[in-house]
């Protein structure tokens, strides 16, 4: 079914969707979507959302299950502590994607701001998986505590940096993905570079042939490049620090 | 490296009393006792939590501070030389446990409360009824009634969601991970049988919790633990912690030691790995940003429970609590600088915020001057002491109180302020299972309800003498409350007469 968002208050909206998934329909399309929050936020289960225009804030925020794609751009805290479910945004995003993101998929084609993928954690099955399709701003995967994370960097322009500073810093669990080279300068002091091992490859193939399928991306392209492996050196990074 | 440090308590134990029966080796949790031909104390382990005296069957042992510690100083206190030691042992930021022990000024006991003589009577609470049911959450405007054709009448207004306490307290949040399961099935079950709530704290809600639901508070704290839609549902008012009165500003680590099988799968963390709370919520840069938590959580429930926000009192705490109300919050929780916790930097937990009595006063005058103070419910905490400290924070503009340390003193803690090091032998802030073990979650939540039970009966003793029949009634009246021995600048701020006007 479809849904025209024009002019409707994010309220009314989220309450017709909700309204729709409990009459048991399984793909919404959202019309005129122009900055209403909290899209996808308080339904469980295995919805499809199209989204047609500009998502606000917190969109998929504590998601249990849902898919959203967006056509455009969207803005901040997108996937915020989500549990399950996918979400794929065809165009660039905004800052604090994937907040404490428990489990489920980001795939952003474009590029994001600043503190994402940060205090990713995982849990018995649930790992959480972020592909960044272009370029990250600084504090990207602060506080990891598991989880996958991906950067790409791909249609850079000339001296535009892959990735900002503070990258992975108090990082304590999961791994972060990078196609091409950080500076050691721009790293936490918490990870360690590593190559690539042979359980990394398949992970990373599995999930980047996906990522590429929803957005119509060349998988061979992307593999062309070599990617590094950012992980903790330790998942107590701040056992010394006290007196007892 | 050898250590300076002398021993802070001297375990004595009566020779002719002790029959050897070696109880108090088992009860401490600090292995301080051994059996060696007697029993044996290493004076240097025993941090005077009692729990050996206590169960001692002879009454055989005793513990007083080392006479011999350290030469008096004023200046140069045994505390301060105790720290200095330490840190020039380890190079490590000083932890401490429970609320701040130095001695500031308590401004409850310079407030006294009134009381009816001859030209107004006093009520007598053992035969007259007594109402101190109060009701959380934002209140309307004003309220406008239907009358249909036969005269009946109806309320038009639609009201907000409100969340019933028998007893105008609360138990404070304290995460499974800083306090042990039992002690929190303790606290849900006298929540349960008071008619008040409990708090989770930040770190998720046990299964065993789940069955509580309507006495609970769920939190959402910054590390986002064990956050998700069942469990921002499975309370009846949510949680947005901001900030704690130990330690406002200051993010949180439980160590992955203490992060067991259980406390991994009700955080929804990895096994084994530290639990970091950052210092802020990365989505909370600004009451505009409060505003879009906020209400993700009431799109989450369904605009069907009340969101709280819990604040440190901080110095500009009034603007602040102002900004949280137009941001959309029903609640608000004030925790003063002298709140409990289970860790907390020494240097934040003794120097940063301010006392409850003077940020509640000011909170309170403030929503009142902008109009506002309908909106949102205000819990009052960091220090909540007795009866006397609730009636009169009561009088001075809260709704109700939350209490941490006197839930867990009636749970048997003895405030030796050792929760960081988990080992704490009355089975309350450790996860050692032989020591969870031994507080019995049915008989601790008889103490904590013994405890609601008596100082309801004390509040409505007060209430009598007022010659008022509701707490309603004494809510923000501070026409009631008189302040001996405070200056004046304390007194505007408190809006509190000095006795004898």
């Amino acid at each position: 079914m479809k849904i025209d968002a024009k002019d409707r208050h994010y309220r009314d909206l989220n309450a017709l969707i909700k309204k729709a998934v409990a009459n048991g329909e399984t793909e919404i399309e959202l019309l005129n979507i122009n900055g209403q929050r909290y899209l996808g936020t308080g339904i469980d289960g295995q919805v499809k959302i199209t989204v047609q225009g500009i998502p606000g804030s917190d969109m998929g925020i504590f998601m249990n299950g849902p898919t959203i794609i967006v056509n455009d751009n969207a803005q901040d805290s997108i996937a915020n502590t989500m549990n399950e479910g996918k979400i794929v945004i065809n165009g660039h995003a905004g800052d604090v994607l994937g907040y404490a993101m428990r489990g489920g998929k980001l795939f952003v084609k474009g590029s994001v701001g600043y503190r994402v993928g940060i205090h990713m954690k995982s849990y018995k099955k649930h790992i959480p998986q972020v592909v960044i399709g272009g370029t990250a701003k600084h504090f990207f995967g602060e506080y990891m505590a598991g989880g996958v994370l991906v950067l790409l960097g791909l249609n850079r322009q000339q001296g535009e940096p892959l990735v900002g500073d503070y990258v992975g810093t108090g990082m304590h669990g999961g791994v972060i993905y990078i196609r091409g080279t950080v500076k050691e300068e721009q790293l936490g002091k918490e990870v360690a570079v590593m190559d690539l091992e042979e359980k990394d490859e398949a992970e990373l193939s599995s999930l980047l042939q996906e990522y590429c399928t929803d957005l119509g991306l060349d998988y061979e392209e992307i593999r062309a490049e070599k990617f590094i492996k950012l992980v903790p050196v330790s998942n107590r990074p701040y056992g010394q620090l006290y007196a007892y | 490296m050898s250590t300076y440090l002398p021993p802070e308590f001297i375990h004595r134990i009566d020779k002719d009393r002790c029959r050897r029966c070696k109880r108090c080796i088992l009860n401490c949790g600090f292995n301080a006792l051994s059996f060696q031909d007697g029993i044996v104390a290493d004076h240097s382990k025993c941090v005077a939590c009692h729990r050996c005296a206590t169960y001692c069957p002879e009454m055989a042992i005793t513990i007083e501070k080392n006479p011999l510690a350290y030469k008096g100083n004023a200046l140069w206190t045994s505390d301060v030389q105790k720290n200095i030691q330490k840190q020039a042992e380890t190079g490590g930021i000083l932890l401490t446990g429970m609320g701040n022990d130095k001695p500031y000024p308590i401004y409850w006991d310079n407030l006294l409360i009134d009381a009816c003589q001859v030209t107004n009577p006093s009520i007598d609470p053992l035969r007259e009824p007594m109402e101190l049911r109060t009701y959380l959450g934002r209140k309307p405007e004003g309220l406008e009634f239907n009358t249909d054709a036969n005269g009946e009448v109806s309320l038009k207004t639609q009201l907000e969601p409100q969340v019933k306490l028998d007893v105008p307290i609360i138990f404070a949040p304290m995460s499974f991970g800083s306090i042990s399961l039992n002690a929190q099935k303790a606290l849900a079950k006298a929540a349960e049988q008071s008619g008040i709530l409990m708090n989770t704290g930040e770190g998720g809600l046990h299964k065993d919790l789940a069955p509580y639901g309507k006495n609970i508070i769920v939190q959402v704290a910054s590390g986002r633990f064990g956050v998700d839609s069942k469990y921002l549902n499975s309370g009846v008012i949510v949680e947005i912690k901001v900030g704690q009165g130990a330690k406002p500003g200051i993010g949180g680590h439980l160590p992955g030691e203490k992060v067991s099988a259980e406390i991994s799968e009700t955080r929804m963390v990895p096994l084994g790995s530290d639990c970091i709370s950052p210092a802020p919520h990365h989505d909370i840069y600004s009451i505009e940003d409060l505003n879009q938590l906020i209400f993700a959580i009431k799109e989450a429930t369904n605009y069907e429970k009340p969101v709280s926000v819990k604040i440190a009192a901080v110095h500009n705490v009034a603007a602040i609590a102002s900004g949280i109300v137009r941001a959309g919050a029903d609640i608000i929780y004030l925790d003063g600088f002298r709140g409990g916790t289970g860790a907390a930097p020494n240097v934040i937990r003794d120097n940063v915020g301010i006392p409850i009595e003077l940020a509640l006063a000011a909170v309170d005058d403030r929503l009142r001057q902008e109009g506002i103070r309908n909106r949102a419910s205000l819990i009052c905490a960091g220090g909540i002491r007795n009866s006397g400290d609730i009636a009169k924070a009561i009088a001075l503009g809260a709704d109700a109180v939350a209490i941490g340390t006197s839930a867990l003193i009636a749970l048997g803690c003895h405030v030796c302020q050792k929760c960081y090091t988990g080992n704490c032998s009355w089975g309350i802030a450790t996860q050692r299972p032989e020591m969870v073990r031994r507080l019995d979650p049915e008989v601790g939540a008889e103490r904590l309800a013994n405890l609601i039970h008596a100082w309801a009966a004390e509040l409505k003793e007060i209430l009598g003498a007022l010659g008022i029949n509701s707490i309603e009634s004494l809510r923000g009246s501070r026409e009631r409350l008189r302040a001996v021995g405070l200056n004046q600048n304390v007194l505007d701020i408190l809006g509190v007469k000095h006795a004898g006007r």
